[in-house]
């Protein structure tokens, strides 16, 4: 084999398989290159024979050890999802930066498989890794369709017991788990209840509509915000352009961006994505 | 460092296509968005050259559709994904600012025709017709392998384009890549681009498959600069016709090599992986300190010096 290098597959076997939902699995192995990925960074991850996909890198519990955390809705998806325990998929990356972790009291707001770069954040900042001490009281709100979709609540109320004052907040859109309501209204009333000096800063992750709303309540607020975006990707290492958002090569230039940025810069920011030809599509609003 | 005000000028004429600065994008890279198109005329690229249009529409490959080899190489199958001629078009509208050379895939004189009737209102600095991508039926080497075709197809564009000069991308296939370049320049092309990536296959050995979808896909990146280079040379040594070089170029001393070698600029693609666009105004700044350091006055009297 040769050595290994950033952009080329690196073989890593899956040790253990977990369902989180009817829909969801978390694929667990051990590779210290991704287990030491940044929050917010993200891999190509290839199910030989099959399709690649990026994927968000999950945190795993244990030294040495990632996860990638999939929902099967496409081919490529449902091929990863369908990898059993004992198998090998090729692993390439990470790529892309990371979340910028403030201290202080930070407001982390996920929807579906968007949980995962936050649940790694959440792990980092728990743990002390924001370079400048670590002192955080983290509010994780997670937002799903209804309580069969909800996961990760145990594994974060679990991570953020080592943070004093932090708390998970789940929301559902029926209401038969935690609050009932949007995750984007949800957090609109924490911030007008806690008011917008309650938060030092505001990180999210999920569908584009969602991340909008959450980029503009905390931006009006004045508080810090970054989300992480989702795009067509093949290369990962910024040649091919499948991925560009405006004048940002998501793959390169982020997957993390400031709300400044996102709402005054990027013109394409919560309206459009380009689909697989390039052609730009509207996000459907939620 | 920087450009001093008496360094040499950096332009350069490529037959009737005249830039500010010789290196430019090359087609397949950052293709589709007008915005990083500006950034990288910012930053120093001469002009940039789109991913190849098409009329309609096209996915490309299901991913897998890139891999690197770790030693600056790429393959890729990406399959040309483009938003098609009609889509693509509107964004370049409104720019009267960066050179954009339009690059172009199709099968018969026919779909060049009508994609060209696209950007009637558009600035268009060049077409590059792409006749050897080495991953997709029909198009690409299968025309370039194909020298009468490749020469209808030609004339067709040069009676379409009015006064937009036209450049055919040529690379290795099955037939002599001099036959198609031979036959391009009869048929009245403004310049050649040399090469395009060359057909190739990765193979994961714990897997023990072709990594890409496609199976096969286009070596770029260093590995190719040597072969590329000696096509440059090739042609500039046996045709007229105008060179824009491109395969592995990476620093300001390939980017010498090749207008040594014989070409009138050079196109930069692969490089950028893991770089910012600030390696087009390094390599434009190394060319100019080159020419003082040699004496030479203009590009156009280094192109070919090394013949």
């Amino acid at each position: 084999m040769p050595d290994r290098t950033r952009d080329h597959p690196f073989p890593v076997t899956v040790e253990d398989v977990t369902d989180e939902t009817p829909t969801v699995r978390t694929l667990t192995f051990s590779d210290d290159v991704m287990a030491s990925a940044r929050p917010g960074q993200f891999a190509m991850v290839w199910v030989p024979g099959s399709y690649e996909l990026p994927m968000s890198v999950m945190v795993a519990p244990e030294e040495g050890r990632a996860a990638f955390t999939v929902r099967r809705h496409g081919p490529a998806s449902t091929s990863l999802y369908n990898v059993n325990r004992g198998d090998r998929i090729g692993v390439r990356g990470p790529y892309g930066n990371s979340f910028d972790v403030r201290d202080g009291r930070l407001l982390l707001v996920g929807g579906g498989t968007g949980l995962v770069p936050l649940m790694r954040l959440a792990s980092h900042a728990s743990a002390g890794g924001s370079g400048s001490g670590g002192n955080h009281r983290i509010t994780l709100v997670m937002g799903a369709r209804t309580e069969s979709e909800v996961f990760f609540e145990g594994m974060a109320s679990g991570m953020l017991s080592a943070c004093p004052g932090s708390r998970v907040v789940v929301c559902t859109d029926d209401g038969t788990r935690g609050t009932k309501g949007l995750v984007t209204d949800v957090v609109d009333n924490m911030l007008a209840a806690d008011g917008a000096g309650s938060f030092d800063a505001v990180y999210t992750c999920g569908p584009e509509p969602m991340m909008y709303k959450v980029m503009q309540s905390a931006h009006k607020g004045g508080i810090f915000a970054q989300a992480s975006l989702e795009r067509v990707m093949k290369c990962g290492a910024g040649i091919c352009g499948s991925c560009v958002a405006g004048p940002d090569v998501v793959c390169r230039d982020g997957t993390v961006f400031d709300a400044d940025h996102l709402l005054h810069a990027n013109p394409e920011f919560g309206h459009t994505y380009r689909d697989k030809s390039g052609v730009a599509a509207r996000w459907p609003q939620s | 460092m920087t450009v001093v005000s008496d360094s040499p000028p950096l332009q350069t004429e490529i037959g009737p296509i005249r830039l500010e600065r010789p290196a430019m994008l090359a087609s397949g890279i950052l293709g589709i968005s007008m915005d990083i198109f500006e950034s990288l005329y910012d930053a120093g690229a001469g002009a940039v050259v789109t991913k190849s249009l098409s009329s309609e529409p096209w996915d490309g490959y299901p991913n897998p559709t890139v891999v690197g080899l770790g030693n600056g190489g790429w393959i890729n199958a990406v399959g040309l994904s483009n938003p098609g001629a009609r889509n693509f078009a509107p964004m370049i509208r409104e720019n009267s600012r960066v050179p954009v050379v339009v690059s172009m895939v199709g099968s018969v004189a026919s779909e060049f025709v009508g994609m060209i009737s696209e950007f009637s209102d558009c600035m268009v600095t060049a077409y590059e017709l792409n006749m050897s991508c080495p991953h997709v039926e029909k198009v690409g080497l299968e025309v370039g392998d194909d020298p009468e075709l490749v020469a209808g197809i030609v004339r067709a564009v040069k009676g379409t384009a009015a006064d937009v000069p036209v450049a055919v991308k040529v690379g290795l296939g099955s037939s002599n890549y001099l036959d198609t370049v031979s036959a391009a320049a009869d048929a009245g092309a403004d310049a050649v681009t040399a090469i395009n990536t060359i057909r190739s296959i990765a193979i994961d050995a714990d897997a023990q498959t072709p990594i890409l979808s496609h199976g096969y896909g286009g070596l770029s990146g260093t590995p190719i600069k040597p072969v590329a280079l000696r096509c440059v040379y090739e042609i500039a040594s046996s045709y007229e016709i105008p060179i824009m070089g491109c395969g592995g170029i990476s620093t300001w001393e390939d980017a010498v090599e090749f207008i040594l070698a014989g070409a009138s600029a050079v196109q930069i693609g692969s490089a950028l992986g893991g770089r910012d666009y600030g390696l087009f105004g390094e390599i434009n700044r190394g060319i100019a300190s080159y020419m003082e350091r040699k004496g030479i006055a203009s590009i156009g009297e280094m192109v070919g010096l090394a013949r």
